[in-house]
């Protein structure tokens, strides 16, 4: 879950890192009275490459940021809609540096990154030259002070703000602790000119998984773009990804469903969604099925079970009973394998008149058939 | 370590509705059941089997640890089973937060313990035992063989291996990773196993869009006598979107499918593009 810049600063100042007084507008008027003096107005959106983009402006005064609010609010920015500003006071900067700490899921625990040049193209220049980034592979059970820090940053000319700047990078491992973070990043952090230790931009992911037990936090953060029938699907404890073909797909475990679209891709067709009722959620075959279904563009339905843990005679049960009530008049084919796979074929056979396909292949290539003839 | 006969499991949440039909699944298949964790049933009897407060009750008479745990949970239980000298923890949950996953598996280094999973569906060696959600028990789909079959997800697993028996092959064993970013046992580490195992002779791997497991298993099958062949699901999933395994996604050009085949079929393992190609590239790999 992405958090906005504004979100992310608010929850690192909480947590000891110094950031630059600001506040939230969401109009003009709203921007003029957050302006005084010279100011950053910058667009609220969850995407990086912003400034290239035109959503950070440095304003002079109230007037001016009340230009840069107009223009930016309600604009487009990295495919995302502006919402909010934020005005915030400008810093004057004598340094910029990159700092953030994320799950390395290649290493199995969190790493610490530093960077005594920070700025928009750091990805770039990390990868160009590896002095560039210093990094810390932290072990979780031990953690890391400002002991750890001092030692990422060794050797480092920093002047006499590397207290500071170690200080700063113990705080964000806290943070990043604190708040379930997938990553926590800064970018630029920087040295201003009195001295000042300060977080110019932030960014804060909270790990999905952590969810669940943060239900405070990933209220504050910011929506997902989806369309109203996946955030219809979401309420109703399904993952459903909207595409543009018009084979429906039901099947159960997120390998098997991307390897069923892969399957519809291989022998010509475009599969209409992404929906899988695997794991816990193979109850729910009948409302899974009623959301395929309101798709206007699809022309048949094909169902791929390969059932462990999802029963597929549980799976088919759910199929019929959305079948029976909803009578669309679109063709379905049916491959099923697995845990109840018996009584499964014989529900399909009995209550549908539908004759399973043995080779899920066959059922793949009469459904992008029978796709073809309704578009003719 | 691939899953034998032999190995003693213990299942933690046993008592549970999953817990209880699945365990009674592998004692009827004759995996070697030797007792079930719930700290709120501790003392009682459960399938006939005995339910202990903690794994560290039966420290030194079981071998492998069953996570039948909810998400939240996972750590206590992992950690739990690791400092009971467990060899081996699968671990079924998926959505544990991702800082309780490096805990578990920080835990499990210290106690020289692996972890497979999170967010796997168990562990088969056909004709012997199995431990976890697998349809071990139908024979349309699981057969005793040589091949050694390695997936991230349950279902494409399934499909993979009802594929193989359909031709006549049977399986060493299932190896199940997981569809989680962060793992214990990676496609790597688990092809270094099949590679060491007498009784496989050749390996299939399942992989998904998203991460680098298959461009680094690619390196080590590069050096490689045993045949391999692979299948990666998700070459039409758009990028950017989580395709229900919190790791399978492309994001910012990492984790796509034509660099993982790319690096694949340039270490010699073909790339089947239809599930149902496996049994024949197997049977020509490497020959």
């Amino acid at each position: 879950m992405n958090f906005e810049e504004w979100a992310s600063k608010a929850l690192i100042a909480e947590r000891g890192i110094v950031v630059p007084r600001g506040r939230i507008a969401r109009s003009p008027e709203e921007a003029k009275a957050a302006a005084r003096g010279p100011c950053a107005v910058k667009a609220q959106v969850p995407a990086g490459r912003r400034g290239k983009a035109g959503g950070v402006k440095l304003a002079s005064g109230p007037g001016e940021a009340t230009e840069f609010a107009a223009s930016m609010l309600g604009s487009e920015i990295s495919g995302c809609k502006v919402e909010k500003v934020l005005v915030e006071e400008r810093v004057d900067v004598a340094r910029e540096l990159y700092a953030a700490v994320l799950s390395d899921r290649g290493n199995r625990c969190p790493t610490v990154l530093f960077s005594p040049s920070g700025g928009i193209d750091i990805e770039e220049a990390a990868a160009s030259d590896s002095e560039a980034m210093r990094s810390c592979q932290v072990d979780i059970r031990r953690g890391f002070g400002p002991a750890e820090a001092e030692s990422l940053l060794e050797g480092l000319d920093l002047g006499d703000r590397k207290p500071e700047i170690a200080a700063a990078l113990a705080a964000l491992y806290s943070a990043y602790r604190d708040l379930d973070a997938e990553l926590l990043e800064i970018n630029p952090l920087a040295i201003a000119a009195g001295g000042e230790v300060v977080a110019l931009d932030c960014k804060f992911v909270l790990d999905d998984s952590a969810a669940a037990r943060r239900p405070e936090l990933a209220a504050r953060a910011s929506r997902e773009q989806a369309t109203e029938l996946e955030i219809r699907a979401a309420e109703a404890g399904l993952r459903l990804i909207e595409l543009d073909g018009d084979v429906g797909v039901l099947a159960n475990g997120a390998g098997l469903t991307m390897a069923t679209m892969d399957a519809i891709a291989h022998f010509g067709g475009r599969p209409a969604n992404f929906l899988e009722i695997g794991g816990d959620s193979y109850t729910k075959a009948e409302p899974a099925l009623r959301i395929i279904l309101e798709n206007p563009g699809i022309k048949c339905l094909l169902v791929n079970f390969c059932g462990a843990f999802a029963r597929t005679d549980v799976m088919a049960g759910g199929v019929v009973a959305a079948w029976k009530k909803l009578r669309p008049s679109i063709p379905a084919f049916f491959s099923v394998h697995g845990t109840g796979e018996e009584d499964a074929i014989e529900l399909i056979r009995s209550e549908l008149g539908i004759e399973p396909y043995d080779l899920m292949d066959d059922a793949v290539v009469a459904a992008v058939r029978a796709a073809e003839e309704a578009r003719r | 370590m691939i899953l034998l006969g032999s190995h003693r499991i213990l299942v933690q949440g046993v008592t549970g509705r999953q817990g209880t039909f699945w365990t009674s699944e592998m004692i009827k298949y004759g995996a070697a059941v030797v007792g079930g964790v719930n700290p709120r049933k501790a003392g009682t009897s459960h399938l006939g089997l005995p339910v202990f407060a903690s794994a560290r009750e039966m420290t030194g008479k079981f071998d492998v640890a069953l996570m039948f745990v909810p998400p939240l949970s996972a750590k206590t239980a992992a950690i739990d089973a690791c400092e009971a000298g467990a060899k081996l923890v699968i671990c079924l949950a998926e959505h544990i937060p991702t800082h309780d996953v490096m805990e578990m598996l920080a835990g499990a280094k210290a106690n020289g313990c692996r972890i497979a999973g999170p967010n796997t569906a168990g562990l088969v060696t056909p004709g012997q035992t199995f431990a976890g959600i697998m349809p071990a028990f139908n024979s349309r789909i699981f057969k005793a063989g040589g091949i050694g079959v390695i997936s991230r997800s349950g279902s494409l697993g399934a499909l993979a291996c009802l594929n193989l028996t359909r031709s006549g092959m049977g399986q060493s064993a299932f190896f199940g990773v997981g569809g989680d970013p962060m793992i214990g046992t990676t496609t790597r580490e688990a092809l270094e196993m099949f590679d060491r195992d007498e009784r496989t002779s050749a390996v299939v791997i399942c992989g998904e869009i998203g991460g680098s497991a298959e461009e680094e298993a690619a390196e080590y099958a590069q050096g490689m006598r045993k045949p391999v062949a692979a299948f990666i699901a998700g070459r039409s999933s758009p990028p950017g979107k989580k395709m229900g395994h919190a790791g399978a996604i492309v994001d910012g050009g990492r984790g796509g499918y034509a660099s993982k085949r790319r690096a694949l079929e340039s270490a010699g393992v073909p790339v089947a593009d239809l599930p149902s190609e496996l049994p024949a590239l197997i049977s020509g790999a490497g020959s």
